[in-house]
């Protein structure tokens, strides 16, 4: 705190022993050791993404689906495309859920039923993703009898659901009381006030814990292993096993091949940039729709 | 508030809503003009359509606990509780037992707290108490960056980058300064143990950091003066006033990276050898509980390897759900608005 800062010095009047400045200046210095072997990692990760990246990246790997073990050249176009359409059918499954909950939560929930909601969001929360992709094979995969994109879909969604629940909550509890009497008191009915007033009002807020979820299973690769299972070629049924970024990556990354690793680089840098651009997209959008209301 | 304690811990946002709590004489009027609206009907519906959503959550933990105690019912008639004192891993032979892989878990998340906490609270402790007020947004953005990254990304890194640069200059330091304490033995092939515990320490950093930097804002300023004015270093007035009131929150912020490590799979399944084998050694490759789902899952062909493996997740599930419990608690007992011992 800046204020503490000034304190030290008006009050640091009686002297201090040197092992007590000593002891001072090590705990700074260790302080400041750690910040640096904290970011030093974050820096080596983004540096290598970029240099290792930025080279494999051209227009086979845009546009071509993947060769045969072994045999130099391809792309990832169809995990890209496979990525997005399993990422699709988890926003269309988990995000009307996860912000009905968080409705549910801020406008109905505040008693003790409402807590144990609240409780278990955050328990399924904590579960890990392997665990999620578990359930999801034995939902979908099971009943269905092969891998599919349903699946993954099905496992980001269960993902994706508690982390906007409790951002939406957070969100509509911000709305002043005043702004829902205000629409009771003009006969606004209290169904259309929580949708057309409170949730309109928290807008830009559920969309930024809406891309918070997005943004954190868009790299999940464990609950897509048995789930969406990865394809090598083209797919858009719903009930085919499907390609994604994040598991052509894994692949790639394990296997021996040089020019693979090269392509694992090249579909880690697409997934952060992917990342990335959508969440920014979203966020764009969301200022513009906010203005024009 | 009190309603709203259990998740308060997670989400540090502003709490204005308690004190805009309608008073009994407005409320029964806002009552009245709710029901003046008209459409009794529809927001019957809507509050029924969102009470089945927040449902939906109920559900799935429920759904969650039964896929997962159903499916692995087989494994749980033929070895009992003997399944997790087992080392055998025999697919060939139907014989399982996860004590490899309860270990490999369990080593792998404590190397990696040995590694992360000193770091995390060294960062936070950075932020909220020494650096400069125009530094601090920053710092805190850019260490959370490191939360966002896709877990496949680190394990990228780890085997290009880390593993090769703990073969060639750590392990060979390692073997001649610290041979002796026989935990550094075995050829050093850089994937391993160490590895997993590395790149663990690296991706539970910024949560733990994060929450240390929560329940650390959450002292009161007052404290910070108190022991100032009592001619305390700045040091001395952060481990007597800061670090002492806010240490169960931050052993909270700890537990919950450990919830995180434990669970954790691709970075780890990508570095750690994959081998189910109890060694001393943290050179040695090991295996982890998530990890041998990643692996095997999906090749699994009978039954009972089937089963065996959702036992493991079923375990997984578990201990991580008790963790993250028990970290919740920790936070909340100290973010709740008073410190944890007021004469602290």
């Amino acid at each position: 705190m800046a204020s503490s800062t000034a304190l030290t010095n008006d009050f640091a009047a009686a002297p201090i022993s040197l092992r007590r400045r000593l002891m001072d200046w090590t705990a700074t210095g260790a302080a400041v050791a750690a910040v640096v072997l904290v970011l030093a990692p974050l820096g080596a990760i983004f540096g290598y993404l970029v240099y290792k990246g930025i080279g494999a990246v051209n227009w086979n790997f845009l546009t071509q689906i993947p060769k045969p073990p072994g045999e130099v050249g391809g792309g990832m176009a169809n995990a890209i495309a496979g990525s997005a359409y399993i990422l699709m059918i988890a926003s269309v499954i988990g995000v009307p859920i996860g912000i009905g909950a968080g409705i549910y939560l801020a406008e109905y929930g505040r008693n003790r039923f409402g807590d144990v909601i609240r409780f278990t969001a955050d328990v399924l929360n904590g579960v890990p993703s392997i665990v999620i992709g578990i359930v999801a094979y034995g939902i979908v995969v099971l009943r269905q009898g092969h891998f599919s994109a349903l699946a993954g879909g099905v496992a980001l969604a269960i993902m994706m659901i508690p982390t906007i629940t409790r951002a939406t909550e957070e969100m509509l509890l911000l709305v002043p009381n005043v702004v829902r009497e205000a629409a009771y008191g003009l006969g606004v009915s209290r169904w259309r006030t929580t949708l057309s007033i409170t949730l309109r009002t928290a807008t830009s807020g559920v969309i930024t814990g809406v891309m918070l979820a997005f943004a954190r299973v868009a790299g999940e690769t464990a609950p897509l292993l048995f789930t969406a299972f990865g394809n090598t070629y083209w797919n858009w049924k719903i009930n085919e096993p499907t390609a994604a970024l994040s598991l052509q990556v894994f692949t790639y990354a394990t296997s021996p091949y040089d020019d693979w690793h090269r392509q694992a680089w090249a579909g880690a840098l697409m997934l952060i940039v992917l990342i990335v651009l959508s969440v920014t997209a979203v966020r764009i959008a969301a200022r513009r729709g906010m203005k024009g209301a | 508030m009190a309603n709203r304690a259990l998740g308060a811990p997670q989400l540090p946002g502003p709490q204005p809503v308690a004190k805009q709590e309608v008073a009994g004489e407005t409320r029964v009027a806002t009552e009245a003009l709710i029901k003046t609206g008209g459409s009794e009907v529809a927001d019957g519906i809507f509050r029924y359509a969102m009470l089945a959503c927040g449902l939906c959550v109920l559900a799935l933990v429920g759904l969650i606990v039964y896929q997962l105690a159903t499916h692995s019912h087989l494994s749980w008639q033929a070895f009992g509780l003997k399944f997790f004192f087992q080392s055998a891993w025999d697919p060939v032979n139907d014989e399982y037992g996860a004590l490899p892989f309860v270990y490999g878990t369990i080593v792998s998340s404590i190397l990696a707290l040995i590694i992360a906490v000193p770091l995390a609270i060294g960062v936070a402790v950075f932020i909220t108490e020494m650096c400069p007020v125009w530094l601090r947004g920053p710092l805190s953005f850019t260490t959370e960056l490191l939360a966002a990254i896709p877990s496949v990304i680190y394990g990228l890194w780890a085997i290009f980058v880390l593993v090769p640069l703990l073969r060639n200059y750590v392990q060979p330091f390692l073997v001649r300064y610290f041979g002796w304490t026989t935990l550094f033995e075995g050829p050093p092939f850089g994937i391993g143990m160490l590895a997993a515990g590395i790149i663990l320490a690296i991706m539970i950093v910024p949560i733990i950091s994060a929450i240390t930097r929560e329940v650390m804002t959450a002292v009161p300023q007052q404290q910070r003066e108190a022991v100032l004015a009592l001619g305390a270093t700045r040091w001395e007035m952060i481990r007597t006033g800061v670090l002492r009131n806010a240490r169960a929150g931050i052993m909270g912020g700890i537990i919950l990276g450990l919830g995180r490590a434990l669970g954790e799979t691709m970075a780890v399944t990508m570095v750690i050898g994959n081998r189910p084998e109890i060694a001393k050694s943290l050179f040695a490759p090991g295996y982890t509980m998530a990890s041998v789902i990643a692996n095997e899952f999906s090749e699994a062909t009978g039954d009972l390897y089937l089963s065996s493996l959702v036992e493991v997740g079923l375990a997984l599930f578990i201990v991580t759900i008790i963790v993250n419990i028990i970290a919740q608690f920790l936070v909340w007992t100290v973010t709740r608005g008073t410190p944890a011992r007021a004469n602290g």
